[in-house]
């Protein structure tokens, strides 16, 4: 039998656990874990310069590879700091273990030096959270922290551990418990076999079909079946900002991104629909409109793990509770078997009204009011630069939906951004976490000049870590989706997004060490972008100037229905 | 509607937090909130009444079965059940008033559990409607202070909420 501290149990848990990388913030609390994990070397340590980078880039390297992401921090304001990247991991379901140093047990409810009640603080926005009580409990916490945040519906998961929980003099026995069983904790592991045949007696009876597929298609590895699923049936899918790769996005079946920004031919068909197999998907308002009005006619199926998410805010016809992947293969498997086809007539008829549809708006955007340079020109042109096959993160704003839009992925994991929370801040710790563990792939931020000042300090740890990532800034100087919604809503009023005494980004960036590209001519874009990622050692920061009159298109009419959209300042439906 | 919530919860730490802030995090009302031991000391019973239509009820039941620390949990109010909410009540008790508290006590099947020279302590088991009748009733007496428990309600026949 071994015997370690409680520090020691916790850096060998993370190496039993098969944990490469944790991100984290030493302080008082959670020194004598910093010590445990300075005298060994198989779990590697990122020293942040906040700590809620810390939580992205651990929340990055979760959305890219499905396992949870791993964050070391001291009490108090170490603990605090957290809060915003536990959140964002909540709201899009992303596998996350966040340990936290505490007081010691004797002091807590003394409002001792860094003392904050964590537990209490975190408690809205994760999955489960645990506080150790006793040092030999530590292994055993750790594993139900690991296992309740990647299993089911994932999420993030806080263990506050009180810093006698760690005496380094204090030694208990440790084993790696391989296993775990929670008597409350049963994730249902496949769907009712009754509502599954349901769901494909309609999908195969329908005549307008769509399938509108979410982030949970992503995070529950179900991409190739849901692929499979769509081809054997024909049907045209859409997915969510979050189910973004989880059916090709050069497909012909692809009719792009649903919702408030989503293509005219999504939320089209969305309305005109008779059948709706919704996977792994929410119905979030930024989907739905006006939930009253939303898909008129059609017959629902919704398949997820939560079934708190079923029938939440739209109710459903035929709910099924399930892992997404199980239950596509058994409707697959069913379709293949039924005599029954899909309906081919209506069909042809659908696509052809759908392709109709595609014609009206298509994603196209004015260049000739300006001689600027237009921010979905950028995210055309890193497309090609990067082949298509970068990821890419996002932070939140216009460029966010315009990198939705332009850039088609075609692989699950791939763009990684903060849907449910719309964190800014979140795209470039985010493309850290991804790019230090997939060294030799493209990694690219998608960034605006709002966003990227708040975790602009992390240029630092990409540098003391060698992290090459590229920042690609659509820079229009001020608070684009801000000023956008101002000049819609508020006769352009533009009260406070504008961003004056903006940062000579280059300097900033070659301050840091790195390399800083400034572009605000449109013939000088495609070369300095193809220069930006032949750099693939060095983090370029593109400082790129786009038009800041641009508006995101096509854009919900507030309280509408699905089908009612601006397409441009001066055209809606 | 009222429904009656039962919930079987680990007996730890902050179980009851996590119960109670979902309640105001996602905008649902609690009216009554009762919560002690059971037989198995590793388990807590809670019963909690609360109002919405069907679809904020089944919305409630499905977030609460997903907090960890629940373990199992009925809505009693779906079937035929029991439920009791327990009273202690002062009022004031002067002159004639105190044999007309008493009669009413008394039809209430209540008891005077104390006394004073001018005050009687009283507690009543009954429904939430039956308390509420008795404290009616007792009309113009001045009462002086009202602890209740809350709902605590079991169901009927051979339907166990248990492990």
């Amino acid at each position: 039998m071994e015997y370690l501290s409680g520090a020691e149990m916790v850096i060998r848990f993370l190496q039993d656990e098969g944990v490469e990388y944790i991100y984290g913030y030493p302080g008082g609390a959670a020194l004598h874990i910093y010590d445990a994990l300075f005298r060994q070397s198989r779990v590697k340590h990122v020293l942040v310069r906040h700590e809620q980078a810390a939580t992205h880039m651990a929340d990055g390297y979760a959305r890219a590879t499905g396992k949870p992401g791993v964050v070391l921090v001291t009490s108090g304001p170490g603990a605090t700091n957290t809060i915003t990247g536990i959140a964002t991991a909540y709201m899009d379901s992303i596998p996350m273990v966040v340990i936290a140093g505490q007081v010691m047990s004797h002091l807590i409810g003394d409002d001792a030096f860094q003392e904050t009640d964590m537990m209490g603080i975190c408690r809205p926005v994760v999955k489960h959270s645990f506080s150790v009580r006793r040092p030999e409990e530590i292994p055993l916490v750790l594993k139900k922290a690991f296992h309740i945040a990647s299993t089911g519906r994932p999420g993030p998961v806080v263990v506050d551990i009180p810093k006698d929980m760690t005496t380094p003099s204090e030694k208990f026995p440790y084993v790696y418990p391989q296993k775990v069983k929670l008597r409350s904790y049963n994730p249902p592991q496949r769907g009712h076999a009754g509502q599954i045949r349901k769901a494909v007696d309609l999908l195969l009876g329908a005549q307008r079909p769509v399938i509108y597929s979410g982030g949970g298609v992503i995070m529950g590895g179900a991409a190739e079946a849901l692929t499979r699923l769509a081809k054997l049936l024909g049907y045209p899918v859409t997915n969510t900002l979050m189910g973004l790769g989880a059916f090709p996005g050069t497909d012909p079946q692809f009719i792009g991104m649903l919702g408030m920004h989503g293509s005219y031919e999504a939320n089209m068909a969305m309305h005109h629909c008779d059948a709706l197999l919704a996977i792994g998907a929410r119905f979030d308002d930024r989907v739905t409109n006006h939930t009253g009005k939303f898909c008129p006619q059609a017959k629902i199926a919704h398949i997820d793990i939560d079934p708190a998410s079923i029938s939440k805010t739209i109710p459903v016809d035929v709910p099924i509770v399930g892992p997404v992947e199980s239950v596509l293969r058994e409707m697959i498997t069913l379709i293949e078997e039924s005599t029954q086809k899909p309906d081919a007539t209506a069909l042809k008829g659908w696509w052809s009204q759908i392709n109709e549809w595609r014609k009206r708006h298509g994603g196209r955007y004015r260049t000739d009011d300006t001689t600027l340079i237009k921010p979905q020109t950028v995210i055309e042109a890193l497309y090609r630069v990067t082949d298509g096959d970068a990821y890419i993160t996002s932070d939140v704003g216009q460029h966010q939906m315009f990198a939705a839009q332009y850039y088609k992925f075609d692989k699950p994991h791939r763009w990684i951004n903060s849907g449910g929370l719309g964190t800014m801040g979140f795209g470039f710790p985010a493309a850290m976490g991804i790019k230090l563990n997939f060294p030799d792939q493209t990694v690219a931020c998608v960034t605006g000049e709002g966003s990227i000042q708040m975790n602009i300090q992390e240029l630092s740890t990409c540098m003391q870590y060698n992290i090459p990532v590229k920042i690609i800034n659509l820079n229009n100087g001020s608070l684009g989706m801000v000023r956008q919604w101002q000049d819609m809503n508020y006769e352009s009023r533009h009260s406070h997004s504008y961003m004056e005494s903006l940062p000579d980004f280059i300097k900033l960036a070659e301050a840091y060490g790195h390399v800083g590209i400034r572009v605000d001519r449109r013939e000088d874009l495609e070369p300095a972008l193809e220069r930006c990622f032949a750099m693939k050692d060095r983090l370029v920061f593109m400082d790129i100037y786009v038009d800041p009159e641009e508006h995101v298109y096509p854009m919900h009419v507030p309280q509408g229905s699905m089908r009612d959209m601006w397409l441009s300042k001066t055209e809606r439906t | 509607m009222r429904r009656i919530i039962s919930i079987l919860l680990e007996n730890e730490a902050g179980a009851l937090s996590r119960v109670v802030g979902l309640f105001s995090q996602r905008g649902y009302n609690i009216e009554t909130l009762t919560v002690a031991p059971t037989e198995d000391p590793t388990l807590s019973r809670l019963t909690l009444t609360t109002r919405g239509d069907d679809r904020v009820i089944e919305q409630i039941t499905k977030q609460l079965n997903k907090l960890i620390e629940v373990v199992k949990l009925v809505d009693l109010s779906e079937g035929e059940h029991l439920e009791r909410d327990l009273l202690l009540l002062k009022v004031k008790a002067v002159g004639p008033q105190r044999e007309e508290i008493k009669r009413c006590v008394d039809i209430f099947r209540g008891q005077i559990i104390d006394i004073t020279s001018t005050l009687y302590t009283v507690q009543l088991v009954g429904t939430a409607q039956k308390i509420d009748a008795f404290i009616a009733a007792l009309g113009e007496a001045q009462i002086l202070e009202v602890a209740r428990t809350g709902v605590s309600g079991i169901a009927r026949g051979e339907k166990i909420l248990a492990l």
